[in-house]
């Protein structure tokens, strides 16, 4: 109990090193060489009304800081659910077919690089018809699929993985084909899918900063960018300290159900 | 005699690089019903090969296996197997790895009657106290033991066991053969083992197949085990017989079972090693080392 408690007191210790460090290296840069760059303090008082009121409405960007992270986490829910949805099926036959493998593992091999910058534009263009909607329908298409390939590639790397012994045991029991999905394949591949998840969930927040500041839809990205177009750089930082955090705690918390299914 | 096992003109080639390389040749082997036959030979020779041939996971070459009256050509849950390592389902417990196979076969049954199946197989086997734990809660003999409570839970026509307690210490290995043998007793199955310990065959079978090395590998020998059951430790090592069987398997394995070539008398010697560079060339290679 006392070496935990020393643990906790020597991190607590460090990180409050390296916040301070990183603290004094950006005054410094602030009061020497970028001029424009606001100072700790500067940005602190700017970010003040949006941190000490999180959830306040007071105008369509002029929002609470939670309540604007979450506009952005409510379409990122949505686009990765549907990476998910059409990113798993597409793993597992890619993993089970050789066919499938060759006919479409080039396809996604060429996809899987393309920016979400890239895709956005597309999006839009796709879903044109839908008129005033097009905009956020267009991000949703980009997160989707921009988050999906690495759900698709660990999910087939899964498939191909599951141990010859296991299929050798349905093959005995004489399991039919759904039996053999859900009884055998899906568990034994369950650990490397959540890698997928994890790894899609952090894409999905990278994209959808891209996503709102080139549609203009209120969340955390536009607020970036607005604020840059209103020349309060210190939000600017404000914004990039939210998002690194946010998606350090999506990490986390996919790191927890990965590791869950990892023992199992 | 009619034989519930038949397997005739067994062969299984496999294809490498240089060419179809037959592993097993022109087995035969009849088996009575309720019979149980040990089969042995050195690692490699073929005689799990001929294992997975029966139990449908490796397809036939040539020849082929009619159990019960029905050519054998796929996997099936008439035939229950132990495999080596036990390939529990580590996502499930130890019940449920048993009531995915009840499930399979008796899918006309109640829930309860299906669990009730499985838990006395459990039982039966030991495993009374730890239904509820996964895999990676028991020992390596516990999970044995669950291994023979799926195989025989399946209630199939005939037992086949691959080495299933290579992996085991002694004692636990004696404890699982008693278990084994009184499920076997109980149900009156045909079993087939695959095993290269002499001692474990000579206690358990009624017939020991003795295979020839591979590539090639065919029926060398059988030796009828007459050791009255049920079978006692104790008393087969007090009996001279049961030492002169053993001397036969043995003997068997150790001199018999080689049919490949002596060596040629005019070998080549092995290449001498290189007499050590001097001078300039020592230099050259050093610097071609580096």
């Amino acid at each position: 109990m006392n070496a935990k408690l020393h643990n906790f007191f020597l991190n607590t210790l460090c990180l409050a090193v390296g916040v301070l460090l990183s603290l004094g290296f950006w005054s410094l840069l602030s009061a020497t060489v970028a001029k424009d760059l606001p100072t700790p303090a500067a940005t602190w008082e700017v970010a003040k009304p949006y941190i000490l009121e999180p959830f306040a409405k007071r105008g369509e960007q002029d929002q609470g800081i939670l309540r604007l992270v979450g506009y952005s986490l409510a379409l990122v829910a949505k686009g990765y659910a549907i990476a998910l949805i059409v990113g798993t099926p597409i793993g597992f036959l890619l993993g089970l077919s050789k066919g499938f493998a060759r006919v479409f593992d080039p396809i996604v091999q060429v996809l899987r690089p393309v920016s979400p910058l890239a895709w956005l534009p597309l999006g839009m263009v796709l879903f044109l018809g839908t008129g005033r909607q097009a905009l956020e329908n267009g991000a949703l298409f980009t997160i989707a699929i921009c988050a999906m390939w690495p759900t698709v590639l660990n999910t087939a790397v899964g498939v191909r993985a599951i141990p010859q012994d296991y299929l050798n045991v349905g093959r005995v029991l004489k399991l039919s084909r759904v039996k053999m999905l859900f009884k055998i394949m899906v568990p034994a591949t369950l650990p490397y899918m959540f890698t997928g998840f994890r790894l899609s969930l952090g894409i999905a927040w990278l994209v959808i900063v891209a996503a709102e500041m080139l549609t203009g839809r209120t969340g955390v990205g536009s607020f970036l960018w607005n604020e840059y177009n209103n020349a309060n750089y210190g939000n600017i930082i404000f914004s990039i300290l939210t998002i690194g955090f946010i998606g350090f705690i999506l990490d986390r918390l996919m790191s927890v159900a990965e590791s869950r299914f990892k023992t199992a | 005699m009619s034989s519930f096992l038949d397997l005739s003109r067994l062969h299984k080639t496999f294809p490498t690089p240089k060419g179809p390389l037959t592993v097993v040749k022109d087995f035969n082997l009849k088996v009575r019903k309720g019979e149980f036959i040990a089969l042995i030979g050195h690692s490699g020779c073929g005689k799990s090969t001929v294992l997975s041939m029966i139990a449908g996971l490796a397809d036939v070459s040539l020849g082929g296996i009619v159990l019960a009256g029905k050519e054998v050509n796929s996997a099936g849950p008439d035939r229950g197997v132990v495999f080596q390592s036990p390939c529990l389902l580590p996502w499930y417990t130890a019940l449920e790895n048993v009531l995915l196979g009840v499930e399979q076969v008796y899918y006309t049954a109640s829930k309860l009657e299906r669990r009730q199946i499985a838990e006395y197989y459990l039982s039966v086997v030991g495993l009374a106290d730890a239904m509820h734990k996964r895999p990676a809660e028991l020992s390596q003999g516990m999970r044995q033991r669950c291994g023979i409570a799926r195989a025989f839970a399946l209630s199939p026509k005939m037992l086949l066991l691959d080495e299933p307690f290579g992996m085991l210490d002694n004692l636990t290995k004696m404890e699982l053969q008693d278990v084994l043998l009184d499920l076997w007793q109980r149900d009156q199955k045909t079993a087939l083992i695959v095993t290269h310990d002499v001692d474990e065959a000579l206690y358990l079978a009624d017939r020991v197949v003795m295979m020839t090395d591979g590539p090639e590998a065919t029926v060398g020998d059988i030796f009828e085990v007459k050791f009255p059951r049920p079978r006692n430790r104790l008393q087969l090592l007090e009996d001279p017989a049961y030492y002169e069987a053993r001397e036969y398997l043995l003997h068997f394995l150790n001199e018999r079972s080689h049919h490949r070539p002596a060596l040629p008398a005019d070998l080549p010697p092995p290449p001498a090693p290189k007499p050590p560079a001097t001078g300039l060339r020592r230099i050259m290679d050093a610097l071609a080392a580096a």
